[in-house]
């Protein structure tokens, strides 16, 4: 099973090696990983995407927590989160395409921030099954390249039921 | 196989330059393989002829091993065995074979140097002065005067450690200083010392170092205090800020070597900070879970003057210890401990630090529950008690693996389930019912899946269970431990005419009257001290567990023996086990230390053999070197020598080793293939023992 988890770590040097290093020494698959800054200068946050089952991860999020400039670990399953992953794509598309390729920009609510003669790089956010279909649907314009973030997350402050299909993206517009 | 006896005369050959050649052609690939390209034409094409005839076979991968580095052209590898290499060594035998006559040869070189020792404490004096600047102002501070300063301030009394080039400023400042330094012989020893004498007197272990190489050789050192939990501080030189990242001279990046062996590090890249990350590398080390703190210390900040208005305060938002343990837990383990009609303690290292024992003594008396140790948390219980399982494990007794199996519970404190002890996890304990107390939330449903979990402090959860618990009777269940206590005590042959080395330890025991701390190497000396010794009182024994690190006797007393000036130190070694640290008997000389090292000479690494014996037919591949006369050595060095061939001498020998003021090495040469019984074979379970009809028929 999927679970994302969030890290909030001293930002000091060494930590991201230390946690990386964790991870490796004891077997934890990695999904993604990403690191940033938050509101407090001296705090980055670590949202790490693990597959595995509940005892594993258990381990993971103890292991974690037991890294002493990690602060806080929370292990966000079974909760109401928003999570989003940000994607950077380029596409070939020769001018008479560009019709058609904007109008699935628009219904994934992407956007174009470079275009040429024979690509268009698009920039799409959202949960991490919609960023896939959008790679699929590009694939048949051919896809040069794609730089993708991993997934950051926070959980919902109203907690609604969990098992409410997924429509946060839906909200968010 | 045709051509393997050709080609092991050649490869007897380039065994005999092993010592000249590992410093001039040696490349390494890996941890601890190192290849050279000498007699390639000649070995090569018999290596080949070798394999060619072993290509019928389904290869292990062992095999594979070889083969491959036949292919890649390696002709040498220098090497150590141990138990989870040992298919790579009967691997490597079927196309090699070393003979001890080659093995003696270059045992000779090994031991010349040790005539050539020098007193490094008069060579590090002398540099000091020719550095040595006087400090002149007043209102700021140094770097590395703040060190020294903050130690003090500390309580350190006594730290081991090695100089070096960037260290220089911090060696000056600790010449004037009121601290007991001790310089080994290798930093390795000095890591064990600084981990031996945290073990013995529960203070902080600090151990200073230089960088590059001397940083390096912390790392054994630190991952035995790791595994183990012990709070150790550690201090390196690094070069230049200016400098790091730029390969510079004896430049490596100890942080990163040592993340995963230390409980933290880190490497201080302002004077401003300094004072407050070792305050906070002592508070990491002692507390909590206990283990060691590195602090990488670049010369230049050592020699900066730190301006004085930076604070000194500990600021580890990340770092959190639960001490007290979940009170409606406490009252679930103490509800399921009075209901029990077949519990068992499981008492580990962590009992003994969070002197914790009288507090498990009073619950377990109170409660009136069997207690088995692991071999960390010997001492912990008085082992002459017939409550007392003693160790459990794969070596540990017959009764402790049978009760802990056929218990309905199981309460484990301080220990972590580790696979020695558990034998195959899945038929661990299957009947029972499992209480963890730990102070480290991730060792608990680590491997075993925990029934229920108490995080906190050993000495308060013991002392508020005790209150909770009932006296229960369990007739029954002690009526049981008694019978497997008497049908499968530990045993040896006792009418035996050589020496067995049980009978040293027995020996040892009786002469001590149970009262003296214990070192050991690592392998068969290691599982009969934990066997035949029996332990009265915490931090009697000392010995490297988790890591099982060969060499660690010698030094562990050195550093016993300073923690504990009047008592009575002793290292039960095993001969290969000294060898690799042997020469840190210097430093025992030059600080007149009176360890005794009882040496169990049996000339091979014993506890290999035994599974060459078991489980690979005999085939004693590179367990066996010959040995140097440790007698001579001894006096060599400056200490006492002697040496036991005979049975009957064995207690007057022992008598005269305790007598002694001034170190004193005793070399037992002892039954050569005697084996360690019971066992369980890695991933049985703990009640399928090898070994006890050898018992049964011995007692």
């Amino acid at each position: 099973m999927k679970h994302i988890i969030s890290a909030l770590v001293e930002n000091k040097p060494g930590v991201l090696a230390h946690v990386a290093g964790m991870f490796a020494a004891r077997g934890f698959n990695i999904d993604s990983l990403v690191v940033g800054r938050t509101e407090d200068p001296d705090l980055s946050r670590m949202t790490i995407v693990v597959i595995g089952d509940d005892r594993i991860v258990e381990q993971v999020r103890k292991q974690l927590a037991k890294i002493i400039p990690v602060v806080k670990v929370q292990d966000f399953v079974g909760q109401p989160v928003v999570a989003r992953d940000l994607m950077l794509v380029a596409v070939s598309c020769s001018p008479e395409q560009r019709p058609e390729l904007l109008s699935l920009i628009e219904v994934f609510r992407a956007k174009v921030v470079d275009i040429s003669q024979k690509y268009i790089m698009i920039e799409a956010s959202g949960p991490e099954d919609k960023i896939e279909a959008f790679i699929n649907m590009c694939k048949p314009y051919g896809i040069k390249s794609v730089a993708r973030t991993g997934t950051i997350a926070m959980p919902r402050y109203e907690k609604t039921d969990i098992r409410t299909p997924r429509t946060e993206d839906d909200k968010e517009s | 196989m045709p051509g393997a006896s050709e080609k092991s005369k050649k490869a007897i050959i380039s065994w005999n330059n092993i010592w000249t050649d590992i410093l001039r052609f040696s490349k390494i690939y890996g941890s601890d393989l190192v290849y050279q390209e000498r007699y390639n034409e000649v070995t090569s094409k018999s290596f080949c002829s070798a394999k060619i005839a072993d290509q019928s076979l389904i290869k292990s991968g062992a095999q594979i091993f070889v083969d491959t580095l036949i292919d890649l052209g390696v002709d040498t590898i220098f090497g150590y065995t141990g138990a989870s290499v040992i298919p790579l060594f009967d691997a490597i035998d079927t196309v090699c074979k070393v003979t001890p006559d080659v093995s003696m040869q270059y045992y000779k070189d090994v031991t010349a140097p040790l005539e050539q020792m020098t007193n490094y404490d008069r060579i590090i004096s002398e540099q000091f002065r020719r550095i040595k600047m006087s400090e002149k102002s007043s209102n700021t501070r140094t770097g590395a005067q703040i060190v020294v300063d903050t130690l003090i301030d500390q309580g350190v009394e006594t730290m081991f450690g090695y100089t070096g080039g960037v260290v220089l400023p911090l060696f000056d400042k600790l010449y004037d200083a009121p601290i007991n330094f001790i310089v080994p012989r290798h930093e390795q020893g000095g890591c064990h010392m600084a981990d031996a004498y945290a073990r013995a007197s529960g203070k902080v272990g600090v151990v200073l170092a230089t960088s590059g190489p001397g940083a390096c050789n912390l790392v054994t050192g630190l991952a035995t205090a790791m595994m183990d939990s012990v709070p150790m501080v550690a201090f390196t030189g690094q070069v230049r800020t200016d400098l790091i990242g730029n390969d510079a001279f004896q430049e490596a990046d100890i942080t990163g070597i040592t993340r995963p062996i230390t409980k933290y590090n880190s490497i201080v890249k302002d004077v401003e900070d300094l004072e407050r990350t070792i305050r906070e590398a002592f508070h990491i080390a002692s507390t909590g879970r206990p283990g060691p703190v590195l602090i990488d210390l670049p010369v230049d900040v050592s020699l900066s003057k730190c301006s004085g208005n930076n604070s000194t305060e500990i600021k580890l938002p990340g770092y959190h210890i639960s001490g007290k343990g979940h009170t409606r837990q406490i009252s679930n383990a103490a509800k399921a401990i009075n209901q029990s009609k077949k519990p068992v303690l499981y008492v580990g290292g962590g009992v003994i630090i969070a002197n914790a024992s009288q507090e498990l003594r009073d619950f377990a008396e109170k409660a009136h529950l069997p207690v088995a140790m692991t071999l960390l948390g010997l001492g912990s219980f008085d082992q002459t008690k017939p409550e007392s399982l003693d160790m459990l494990g794969m070596h540990g007794s017959a009764y402790a693996n049978y009760a802990v199996q056929e218990s309905d519970l199981l309460i484990a404190i301080g220990a972590r389930f580790d696979d020695r002890v558990t034998g195959n996890i899945k038929t661990f304990a299957p009947n029972a019912k499992t209480i963890h107390i730990d102070i480290d939330p991730a060792s608990i449903s680590k491997n075993v899946k925990v029934d229920i979990p108490v995080v906190g402090d050993a000495k308060i959860i013991l002392k508020e269970l005790t209150k909770q618990v009932e006296y229960q009777e369990r007739e029954e269940w002690f009526r049981k431990i008694a019978e497997w206590k008497k049908k499968f005590a530990f045993a040896y042959d006792k009418k035996a005419s050589n020496v067995k080395p049980q009978y040293v330890i027995e020996e040892i025991c009786k002469q001590t009257k149970n009262k003296a701390i214990i070192t050991t190497g690592v392998g068969q000396n290691q599982m009969w001290s934990a066997q035949f010794y029996k332990f009265i009182q915490p931090r009697q024994f000392i010995s490297s567990g988790g890591l099982g690190t060969m060499g660690f006797g010698l030094p562990a007393a050195i550093g016993a023996q300073i923690a504990r000036p009047g008592e009575l130190v002793i290292d039960i070694d095993g001969d290969h086990s000294f060898n690799m640290t042997m020469t840190e008997l210097a430093t025992a000389v030059e600080h007149n230390l009176p360890i005794k090292v009882c040496i169990l000479n049996n000339g091979y690494m014993g506890m290999v053999r035994q599974w060459q014996e078991l489980f690979y037919g005999r085939r004693y591949s590179k367990s066996y070197l010959k040995n140097p006369n440790y007698e001579s050595l001894a006096k060599a060095i400056g200490a006492v020598g002697m040496t036991v061939n005979k049975k009957s001498d064995v207690s007057k020998a022992v008598e005269q080793m305790l007598k002694e003021k001034q170190p004193c090495v005793v070399d037992f040469h002892v039954e050569p293939e005697e084996n360690v019984w019971p066992m369980v074979p890695a991933g049985k379970s703990l009640n399928e023992m090898n070994g006890l009809d050898i018992l049964e028929r011995l007692i």
